[in-house]
């Protein structure tokens, strides 16, 4: 199978993108039983022979949150493609808890079974309002028809203030979402994800362009969010990740370099090599 | 499921909007049989025949406009063979036209006559029920639908996006116009059908009868803006232009964007199929040169000249390309396609949102000014 092609998927009916709408779903439900939340197993992609992830193997437990560093070119955001569906990989085994074989689903249905993603470039619907945004992320059922029929309850325009109380752009939410500061941006993408209620986000460099006093506060945010989700966030800025605390993986040529926490990392003779060059 | 269906749909204009609906209704309905019928043929206000046809066959391009606008303006998805939608519709209704004549055609046969011409003898399968006006208004609508559902699912659960689907349409309209063209196809080779007598068994040519046509077009048109009008106020319209926008964006947050794709690309063929129905006995006419890639491409002029994402603007685009063409072709015919041409590089150079756009800005600076 040649992993840079994008395989189409999609020629399922439209139910079966998402456990609770069908319940007879291929891999079967969440299980996050054995604490293990993201399971890696000797994940390969090859682009042209370049190898963007070599045997890669990762393990994030239940409620952990994660930081992922490795210079330019390591695999980090092929990771993550390979995680949501939009890069198979050629070989390897990718779970989503105990059940749930990543590699036999499309982007739509990996978000249906409750991981979340944050692009490098925050990527929002511009021409949409703050609001929409929100909104269009929301849990609920997203096949077409109910989208036809929809129409927002109390509740649920409850969940988007409360949600925008938290990205603090309650006061924004009638503005276009293109009208925003990169900032701003990054938080509403963040906010998107919290919307859809997640048990795994991934978030590449989702503190890049803000100010510190908003990089601290994104820290906080995702400290508070351990524990009921996973998380897993790649960065580069290193007092961020400081901030976050928790285990480090650090990626070098598609394979794990190093574990453990940000001192340990730091001193290992392999990753300043790395970081330096020889 | 808070508001009931049709109030959303009644909210899906403002109270503007709905007073000029109902004077463009009122106008059909009502003026123009006035018109028509009651003032006398020399006077400055009668409504002549071929005002009515002109007015008629520019109703059923808007339709098609307003279907291109979905698709193109709102999903992002610009086809380049919508013609060929339009001429299956067409071709679905010439088919109850054609049986219609009955024996009063040139052989006097109760085939028609291009198949007395190929010395067949009896009517093709796919003829079969053409002479009820109920199935013929089914294939109207199902024979666009199920080209543009098979097609569509195809092209767009292999992501075939951007300037590569709109050379496949055009690629998809030209075939057809070449498979329309062999007489061995069965739909009257390049002479297409014509010589239509009558519907329902009334003339076709009668001036009650071009009134009733040019009122149900009128009536399509504007059930097509309102439905039209709800459609991208919904939800649905909203992930809709959130696809057009950032598609990966709308993948991760899990849709799944090929069933929306599929969902306003077939809309909007069926759409574009009624508009051919209805233009077919208001012109008297359709051949294979309804499929040929110019018509399609002319389509998509006169929506961006209107304004993509407005709704509105495409009727007003085919109105105006419209008119000027009856007119330039009376009085210039060999300059037309360079107008047209000149008309769609100024839009896109000066005027990117259209006349709508142009009509917004200067509204803006005068309530600026003021």
């Amino acid at each position: 199978m040649n992993a840079t092609v994008e395989t189409p998927l999609d020629d399922r009916p439209e139910g079966s993108d998402g456990i609770d709408q069908m319940g007879h779903f291929v891999t079967g439900e969440l299980d996050l039983s054995h604490g293990v939340a993201l399971y890696l197993e000797d994940i390969t992609v090859s682009f042209d022979g370049f190898k963007a992830l070599n045997n890669l193997n990762l393990e994030i437990n239940a409620g952990e949150l994660r930081c992922i560093i490795g210079p330019n070119g390591a695999g980090k955001t092929t990771m993550m493609d390979v995680i949501t569906g939009k890069t198979r990989p050629d070989s390897g085994k990718a779970f989503f808890g105990q059940t749930i074989d990543l590699t036999r689903l499309t982007e739509p249905e990996i978000a249906h079974v409750g991981i979340g993603r944050k692009f490098q470039k925050p990527t929002i619907f511009e021409q949409h309002t703050v609001f929409e945004n929100l909104e269009l992320a929301m849990k609920t059922d997203k096949r077409v028809w109910k989208s036809l029929m929809a129409w927002l309850s109390g509740d649920e325009r409850d969940s988007i203030s409360d949600t925008l109380k938290l990205i603090r752009l309650n006061g924004e939410a009638d503005r276009p979402a293109g009208l925003l500061s990169h900032g701003q941006k990054q938080w509403l993408e963040i906010g998107m994800l919290l919307m859809q209620e997640p048990k795994l986000l991934l978030l590449d460099e989702p503190v890049a362009g803000m100010t510190d006093d908003e990089t601290m506060r994104t820290a906080e945010l995702f400290v508070s969010l351990a524990g009921k989700h996973s998380l897993v966030v790649v960065e580069h800025d290193m007092a961020f990740v400081e901030k976050l605390g928790g285990l480090v993986t650090v990626l070098h040529e598609g394979s794990v370099l190093a574990e453990g926490d940000l001192a340990t990392v730091q001193n290992d003779q392999r990753v300043i090599e790395v970081y330096l060059g020889r | 499921m808070r508001k009931p269906f049709i109030i959303r749909l009644l909210s899906a204009l403002d109270s503007k909007q709905w007073l000029a609906l109902g004077i463009f209704l009122a106008f059909a309905l009502i003026a123009v049989p006035i018109l028509h019928l009651a003032v006398p043929e020399d006077s400055a206000f009668h409504f002549s025949t071929y005002m009515i046809t002109l007015i008629g066959k520019i109703m059923c391009y808007a339709l098609v406009a307003v279907a291109m606008d979905l698709i193109w303006g709102y999903g992002g998805i610009l086809s380049l063979g919508h013609g060929l939608f339009f001429a299956l519709g067409g071709y679905a209704f010439g088919m109850y036209l054609m049986r219609q004549i009955g024996r009063d055609g040139s052989y006097q046969s109760d085939l028609p006559d291009f198949m007395v011409f190929l010395d067949w003898k009896e009517l093709p399968w796919f003829w079969v029920g053409s002479d009820h006006i109920g199935w013929a208004a089914f294939l109207v609508v199902a024979v666009p639908a199920l080209v543009a559902f098979v097609f569509g699912y195809f092209a767009f659960r292999s992501r075939i996006k951007g300037v590569y689907f709109s050379i496949i349409t055009q690629a998809l309209t030209y075939a057809a116009m070449l498979l329309f063209f062999r007489n061995e196809t069965g739909f009257g080779g390049n002479n297409g059908f014509t010589d239509f007598k009558r519907i329902l068994g009334f003339p076709i040519t009668s001036s009650e009868m071009r009134l009733v046509l040019f009122g149900l077009t009128a009536i399509m048109l504007a059930v097509t803006l309102v439905f039209s009008a709800w459609l991208v106020k919904s939800k649905f319209g909203r992930v809709l232009t959130a696809i057009r926008d950032a598609e990966s964006r709308v993948m991760f947050i899990g849709y799944n964007p090929l069933w929306y794709k599929l969902t306003i690309w077939v809309i909007s063929a069926v759409l574009c199929g009624i508009a051919g129905a209805l233009y077919v006995p208001l012109v008297g006419i359709i051949n294979p040169s309804e499929m040929s890639p110019a018509n399609s491409i002319e389509i998509a002029i006169w929506v961006a000249v209107g304004g993509r994402g407005t709704l509105i603007g495409p009727i007003i685009g085919a109105f105006v390309v419209n008119l000027a063409k009856s007119w330039f072709t009376v009085s210039f015919p060999e300059y037309w396609l360079f107008f047209l041409g000149l008309l769609f590089i100024v839009v896109t150079l000066m005027l990117p949102q259209g006349l709508v756009g142009l009509w917004k800005k200067v509204m803006k600076k005068e309530g600026a000014a003021a």
